[in-house]
């Protein structure tokens, strides 16, 4: 190691504050985007799940009028 | 001799390649990362002009680098989907821009908290990083104008043109610390020639290099599959997918 002890490695020559903000703001950045990425991903996941129980619900009630309409046939 | 591209123009193959490809991605940029980030920060011997300030070019120069690298890929994606009218292209335009915006903000941001220690100043409007805050602009211009189309199809190809335009802000990036009057240092390593920094730092910047790169293409490709996901979501394939991972 370059350094002597932990509090020189954190110290940084005196440059601590820019070294640790470049790389403090920079892990930020990119760590938002792969959260970002991930939530966007799985809110896909969960339009499809949306999408599929309306289409569910439309096949349902399909079938209830049909049989609606069936019955109300008979007592005719 | 190229036939063999063909079947990955088709939507569901490109993604099954994503999905083999994006393992080894991440896997490699957590190591290549973390070995080299550490590398510089921690073993790295400190530079006898700029002392341990110089050690944020373990993140500077790899963003930099990647930020144009990065832009090539997506003007290469975006002529490949104006030309050959290729979707799957498209959607890599739209995949790569939001990440090559974030590394490029990181490039500006790195340089500039190692600007104000070097040269006392957070910022200066000088050709270098002029050219390199155009890039960001660039980057967004083509996000922005994806996403303001109903049709993703007239968004797509309003996209690429500017992509395709702003290709000419890549050389200009390049060679603008020696066109131009500059703060900004001369390159540190270069295809050709040797690079001007000693073996013992050179290392881990390569290593950060391939690391950082790995993560582009990590979160590219994996927004590219999003992208399929959402544009595709009717299609059979999609369909499979969702049904399987519920296990219906």
């Amino acid at each position: 190691m370059h350094f002597e002890s932990w509090s020189a490695f954190w110290a940084m020559g005196g440059y601590a504050f820019y070294v640790w903000l470049a790389f403090g703001v920079s892990g930020l950045a990119l760590l938002l985007l792969i959260v970002q990425s991930v939530k966007a991903r799985r809110s896909l996941q969960t339009t499809w799940q949306a999408e599929q129980a309306r289409q569910q619900r439309i096949a349902a009630s399909r079938a209830r009028q049909q049989q609606n309409s069936k019955l109300a046939e008979e007592v005719d | 001799m190229w036939k063999w591209l063909h079947p990955y123009a088709k939507t569901e193959r490109a993604f099954a390649l994503c999905s083999k490809l994006l393992p080894w991605c991440w896997g490699g940029a957590a190591l290549g990362l973390a070995i080299g980030l550490v590398w510089g920060l921690a073993f790295a011997p400190a530079d006898y002009q700029q002392g341990d300030s110089f050690r944020i070019i373990y993140l500077h120069v790899p963003s930099a680098i990647l930020s144009m690298g990065a832009y090539s890929g997506m003007a290469i994606a975006a002529f490949i989907g104006l030309v050959w009218q290729i979707r799957s292209a498209d959607m890599a335009v739209a995949a790569i821009a939001p990440v090559g915006a974030v590394v490029t903000f990181v490039a500006l941001f790195t340089g500039a908290a190692w600007g104000k220690p070097m040269w006392g100043t957070w910022w200066v409007w000088d050709a270098r990083l002029t050219s390199e805050l155009i890039l960001l602009f660039l980057y967004l211009g083509v996000m922005a104008l994806y996403q303001s189309f109903e049709d993703k199809q007239q968004g797509a190809k309003a996209a690429g043109i500017l992509a395709l335009v702003g290709v000419v802000n890549l050389p200009i990036i390049h060679y603008s610390v020696e066109w131009w009057n500059t703060l900004h240092q001369g390159a540190t390593i270069t295809k050709f020639g040797k690079p001007s920094i000693a073996p013992e730092m050179l290392w881990p910047l390569l290593i950060s290099i391939v690391g950082l790169g790995l993560l582009v293409a990590a979160l590219s490709l994996y927004r590219l599959q999003s992208e399929m996901i959402r544009r595709e979501m009717h299609r059979p394939w999609v369909q499979a997918m969702y049904r399987q991972q519920e296990g219906q």
